[in-house]
């Protein structure tokens, strides 16, 4: 389970999230919309510990993430212990992120060998199965540069995936991507929502997708939720003027 | 013609001895600088003011002096002070923290030209400091830091010719020594050419280290004829 509780987010002058508070259920499937610099980035990045947050918390399972309250004060956690909290957290991001310096299958197994301190042949036998499960497996040898982005996307996905987290951030992953190659992405998360019971959170312009994968929809505004419903209400029905203009605008 | 080959055979013995000493002081120098570089240049970005304010302070010291002065400061000035250093360590020591500190930059700033999603993908993925460093991000920054130390050592070779100053009997001290036989021409003339000879060298292996680094990433490797163009560009 996600917990943001009173959470404000500022840059310099410029507050971004302003006392937000939602919960995402273990399991649950949550796509944030709204209109660019409405702050669903910075969510993600909150989570991942991409970015300090200003003030609040931050739980994961009921663990404080970044800060915790200690004899009724807000202080931050020992990195190593945010460390440890993180690991359930996996995150893929537009640009994919590929290590140049190694082959598809290193990129995957990097972080299982490293940090999780998994045996380097099971980690093998792991990376290959989810490349298996991504489409990819006949090019585990693979340099990325020789991949089409689609192919490095999905790549990509597989390297979070190998951390066995319980909660995936999906940040636009396919907006990067020529139109041609957004499907088969898609249908690879597709199949992990299928397959897996990993907690999701999605920000996408893929309204098709959030449809199919998504329990609830998020609309952000200005850093604040404007509204949230399932998708079929939220994409046939919305209650705000601005969500119904914002929908038409993307659609 | 017969005369500079005369000449080269008597003078050749300290003509070696000469290049033995520049060879030492180059290797050791930049061994010293490298460390020197890395060190400060990883410092730089430490979230810690102090210890960035502190790098600044070094490498603006370093930079800012003459590497004479400092020269003439560790050799002439500490044993005033009771800390006397051999002219090798002296030496050493001066090439290192001056071209050190130059290094240092070049390793910063190839450092933070590593893409940022690099360095979030490392965080995302729990890497400590060290493995993310030693794994993804040094390999990406030394690629991009090898045509900047590429210069800066042909420089250090040059620079060690201020050996000759506290008078070691380096190349420059020696085909000084060789002015009064063999005439101004030739022996100033030999020494351009061995000076030209180790930074060609030091140069050429730099590239080739480059190359290595290049395709480890995936990225185009430079033609043969670009590395001897650029190798010509570094040295002049
Ligand atoms: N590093 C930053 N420095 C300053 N402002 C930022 C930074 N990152 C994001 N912002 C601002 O925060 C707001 C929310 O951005 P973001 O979370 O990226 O929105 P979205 O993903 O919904 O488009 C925007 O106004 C953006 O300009
Ligand atoms: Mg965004």
């Amino acid at each position: 389970m996600i917990h943001f509780q009173d959470v404000v987010k500022r840059f310099g002058d410029t507050t971004v999230l302003d006392g937000l508070d939602f919960t995402v259920a273990p399991g649950e499937r949550v796509t944030l919309i709204g209109p660019s610099g409405s702050g669903k980035t910075t969510i993600l990045r909150l989570l991942m510990t991409l970015e300090d947050l200003t003030e609040g918390f931050i739980y994961v399972d009921g663990e404080p993430l970044t800060h915790e309250l200690r004899d009724g004060k807000r202080v931050a956690r020992r990195p190593r212990d945010v460390s440890k909290t993180r690991r359930r957290i996996g995150m893929v991001f537009q640009q994919f992120n590929l290590f140049p310096n190694m082959s598809v299958l290193e990129n995957i197994t990097e972080a299982p060998i490293h940090v999780l301190g998994k045996p380097k042949q099971e980690a093998r036998e792991d990376a290959l199965r989810i490349l298996e499960q991504v489409g990819l497996r006949e090019r585990a040898n693979a340099h990325p540069m020789q991949l089409s982005g689609g192919q490095q996307q999905r790549v990509a996905i597989a390297r979070a995936l190998a951390m066995h987290p319980e909660i995936l951030l999906l940040d636009e992953v396919t907006s990067a991507l020529d139109p041609e190659l957004v499907g088969d992405v898609l249908e690879v998360l597709r199949e992990i929502a299928r397959t897996t019971n990993i907690t999701m959170l999605i920000v996408t312009h893929e309204m098709q997708f959030a449809r199919d994968v998504s329990n609830r929809v998020l609309m952000f505004d200005s850093g604040r939720i404007l509204e949230e419903a399932e998708p079929d209400k939220m994409f046939s029905h919305p209650e705000h003027e601005r969500t119904r203009r914002f929908l038409q605008a993307i659609l | 013609m017969s005369d500079l080959l005369d000449t080269l055979a008597a003078a050749s013995p300290q003509l070696w001895e000469g290049t033995l000493v520049t060879l030492q002081l180059t290797f050791g120098g930049a061994a010293l600088a490298f460390l020197v570089a890395v060190g400060l240049g990883l410092a730089a970005l430490s979230p810690w003011v102090i210890v960035r304010t502190l790098v600044r302070v070094i490498v603006e010291l370093f930079r800012g002096t003459s590497l004479v002065v400092q020269v003439f400061f560790l050799f002439y000035v500490l044993p005033l002070w009771g800390v006397e250093l051999a002219p090798y360590t002296t030496g050493i020591l001066a090439l290192g923290l001056n071209y050190g500190a130059y290094g240092s930059e070049v390793v910063r700033g190839s450092l933070t030209s590593v893409p940022q999603g690099q360095w979030e993908t490392t965080t995302a993925l729990s890497m400590s400091w060290l493995h993310k460093m030693r794994r993804v991000i040094w390999p990406q920054a030394w690629a991009l830091m090898l045509p900047g130390l590429n210069n800066l050592l042909i420089m250090l070779v040059k620079g060690t010719a201020l050996a000759s100053f506290f008078l070691m009997n380096d190349l420059t001290f020696v085909s000084d020594q060789m002015r009064r036989t063999a005439g101004t021409f030739t022996s100033y003339g030999i020494a351009m050419v061995i000076y030209l000879l180790i930074a060609l060298a030091l140069s050429w292996a730099l590239r080739v280290l480059e190359a290595r680094a290049l395709r480890r990433l995936g990225l185009r490797e430079p033609t043969k004829g670009e590395t001897a163009k650029a190798t010509a560009e570094a040295v002049a």
